[in-house]
């Protein structure tokens, strides 16, 4: 078993891959830092390929597989080691990670081949990949805590990678500062586990819950908190923000890191600690809500965003959503297959939206777009059918995936019909901006100056990385079909032990099954089934009619709707309700408070203060240096009497 | 004849050092300062020959003869100072010596 017994092999791949690069990269060619670059996240790939294959010859007891390395630190009862795990839900997010992520290296060596700074964009991909790879492999809450805010770094570091451009360093700086914010909650909520369980390994602490009940007020608590870091790094209601802005960095980052793998840490995270989660009533609904709406509202923002990036970023954000109303409801299984499913489709929808940047030379406006079907082929093909995808058409990947979440908000253990409704119109939404982008990118006359931008289709390693995601973006969701018609859904099954190892013992499952083949209720919930295949018709059929058969009603409906119409343009002004309601009361804090007055007047002052006085006292002290002999004299005699005066008083007193 | 008690010996050393101390800061006279200098160091040997005496010990006579000693050696220092500075500033007092300062 040379993986297994190895695991840190797939961790030290890439991270030598970018150290190597980031030293020595800068005086080669770019041939010598692609085969770095490339070669060692495909290394990764076969490692995790060949893990795979020793994963299955594994006893189930033997799982979660656990490879302890060293000590980290002790302090007391803390103790952290530096450990490794797999279970069938590492296996997964490995084979997404490491497959979308080498496909994504591909692609960059065309996508980048102009820019400046070739190196340093590899070697922060490699290192990117590295700590995805310790997230989703970690064993304990630290280790995955370093590769949580390793990521983070990651991606801070290549939203800015164009750091002489304002707006791209500030993306970057908005991006960290805002994950930041729900790491405080993940790193208290942490802290509490640990004061909890006395443990911060994950076998532990579900051992722990497991055996003896806690308090549901604790459990809560630390879900919620945990929750919070996963709002922040998975960008979800009120925490969504740095997203659409990171689309500042180069796209195949946007594909990599804001799409595909990063962002989908917190809904990750939620999976792999489902044993609290199943125990907190409250934090499963707060989780579902929250996805819900965050679903819902995004996709009503993505609906008249005119930069093709800002789409697929409020689209992002809104599929991040679907995954936390998965996981929400209690079907983890279903979110971790969206999120894989989600990693093809819009990982692809991003290469696919870069392609069209690169082939109009750098416009990324769809007003100024236009007709480039017939002339980047394959991009329009491929981007075609990620688009299907995630409209949820039957038959391409993104449906059985958005399909199960659906189903299970509408009848699985924590069913909500309300959160339902808002997950099918979340849809109808996608559907209808999803094609939208592309009947305004790729049908209709060209809006550009078709002397000026010559449009060419882009290289081969652009545009290979592009089939093979089509590919899986068609036969990706096909693990999870035959639960469509009622056969064994190997997906959910193959993660079963994950989620079931440490659930809580149910209530009544029988109850569950009698009920479900009788009631009128349950007849209208079956009904029901094939309302998201509907509406995401629906939303095809809308975006043709407004977008290919009268192209003028979209101007005459924002003219007519111009409030909602500039809400919605605005992002509901939410970036300017921060902005009034914590930037500017903190930077006024920081001005006038922190800067001007503890800054400025305490530490200064008494750095400035001590010197004044040792100035001020030496000034007058410095008169009793006056050359003169006879003061001099007289100083000597005035301290000779003083200290004859002091003798004798201690003298007497020693006498007496 | 009888003993003269020690204290006179020390009311005499006080006077001698007293006056050596008067002298020193009121004068201005390089040379005259350098004598009560000398005046105050006779002093201090006249009380450390009392006091060698009257307690029937060597140690304050071989003090004496170190004060005797450092004393010449200081004469010989101080007056070469004094050779110098009167040929520099063509002037004994030391109200005008008074670079030394800030």
């Amino acid at each position: 078993m040379p993986i297994l017994d190895h695991l840190w092999i797939i961790l030290a791949l890439p991270l030598a891959g970018a150290a190597i690069n980031g030293l020595f990269g800068k005086r080669w060619p770019q041939s010598a830092v692609n085969s770095v670059a490339v070669g060692s996240v495909t290394l990764a790939f076969l490692a995790v390929a060949e893990l795979v294959r020793e994963f299955t010859l594994l006893a189930p007891d033997q799982i979660p597989y656990v490879g302890r390395y060293f000590t980290w630190m002790v302090a007391g009862p803390f103790k952290v080691d530096f450990s490794l795990q797999v279970d069938q839900l590492t296996v997964v997010m490995l084979l997404t990670v490491s497959f979308v992520g080498m496909l994504i290296h591909i692609y960059s060596t065309g996508y980048m081949a102009h820019e400046g700074g070739y190196y340093r964009f590899f070697s922060y991909l490699n290192l990117f990949m590295f700590f995805m790879l310790t997230l989703v492999m970690a064993a304990n809450l630290i280790v995955m805590f370093v590769g949580w805010e390793g990521v983070g770094l990651c991606s801070y570091l290549l939203i800015g990678f164009w750091f002489l451009k304002k707006s791209a360093a500030d993306a970057g700086k908005k991006a960290f500062i805002t994950t930041r914010v729900g790491d405080f909650g993940f790193t208290v909520g942490v802290l509490l586990v640990f004061a909890t369980f006395g443990s911060i390994d994950f076998s532990a602490i579900f051992k722990a819950v497991a055996a003896n009940p806690i308090s549901e007020v604790t459990l809560t608590t630390i879900c919620i908190l945990l929750f919070t870091g996963a709002i922040g790094k998975s960008a979800q209601l009120p925490l969504y923000v740095w997203l659409p802005d990171a689309m500042e960095g180069p796209t195949p980052v946007s594909a990599l890191i804001h799409a595909a793998t990063m962002v989908t840490a917190g809904v990750y995270m939620v999976a792999r600690m489902n044993p609290l989660f199943s125990r907190a009533p409250i934090a499963m609904l707060v989780v579902a809500i929250v996805g819900a709406v965050t679903a819902f509202y995004s996709a009503t923002i993505g609906l008249v965003q005119t930069d093709i990036k800002k789409v697929l970023a409020y689209s992002t954000v809104s599929q991040l959503g679907y995954m936390f109303l998965a996981c929400g409801v209690g079907s983890y299984a279903a979110g971790i297959f969206h999120l894989m499913t989600h990693a093809f489709f819009k990982g692809l929808l991003f290469l696919a939206a870069g392609s069209v940047i690169h082939a109009m030379g750098g416009e990324q406006d769809m007003m100024k777009m236009g007709g480039l079907r017939s002339k980047i082929p394959i991009t329009y093909w491929t981007m075609f059918i990620a688009t299907l995808a995630i409209a949820g058409i039957p038959g391409f990947a993104g449906f059985f995936s958005k399909d199960e979440i659906l189903e299970a908000a509408k009848s699985g253990p924590n069913a909500n019909l309300i959160l339902w409704v808002l997950g099918v119109a979340g849809a109808a939404l996608t559907s209808f901006y999803m094609f939208r982008l592309v009947f305004l990118t790729f049908f209709g006359k060209p809006r550009y100056d078709e002397h000026h931008i010559h449009v060419h289709e882009s290289p081969k390693n652009m545009t290979i990385p592009l089939v093979i995601l089509a590919i899986f973006s068609i036969f990706g969701g096909w693990f999870a079909a035959p639960k469509l018609i009622g056969g064994i859904d190997y997906f959910e099954k193959f993660l079963a032990p994950v989620f079931s190892m440490y659930a809580p013992p149910m209530a009544e499952p029988a109850h569950v099954l009698a009920e479900s083949t009788a009631s009128p209720e349950m007849e209208l919930l079956t009904a029901l089934t094939g309302v998201p295949v509907i509406v995401a018709v629906l939303g095809l059929l809308v975006a043709w009619w407004l977008y290919i058969k009268s192209p003028e009603t979209p101007k005459r409906w924002a003219q007519s709707l111009r409030g909602l119409y500039l809400l919605l343009l605005n992002k509901y002004y939410v970036d300017e309700i921060y902005a009034a309601l914590f930037v500017r009361p903190l930077l006024w804090l920081s001005t006038n408070v922190l800067w001007h007055g503890v800054d400025e007047g305490v530490i200064d002052g008494v750095v400035n203060g001590s010197a004044r006085v040792a100035r001020a006292s030496g000034g007058q002290l410095r008169r009793l240096q006056s050359g003169n002999t006879r003061s001099y004299a007289s100083w000597v005699l005035i301290g000779a009497i003083g200290f004859s005066v002091l003798l004798i008083a201690l003298y007497v007193k020693v006498v007496h | 004849m009888s003993v003269i008690p020690v204290s006179w010996y020390l009311v005499l050393s006080a006077i001698l050092f007293g006056l050596g101390v008067v002298a020193f800061v009121f004068k201005r006279n390089v040379i005259t300062i350098f004598m009560s200098i000398e005046l105050m160091l006779n002093a201090v040997n006249l009380a450390f020959v009392a006091f060698a005496r009257a307690h029937n010990q060597l140690d304050g006579l071989v003090f004496v003869f170190f004060v005797i000693v450092v004393a010449a050696a200081e004469a010989a220092v101080g007056l070469a100072i004094v050779i110098m500075l009167a040929q520099h500033r063509q002037s004994l007092s030391v109200e005008r010596e008074n670079l030394l300062k800030f």
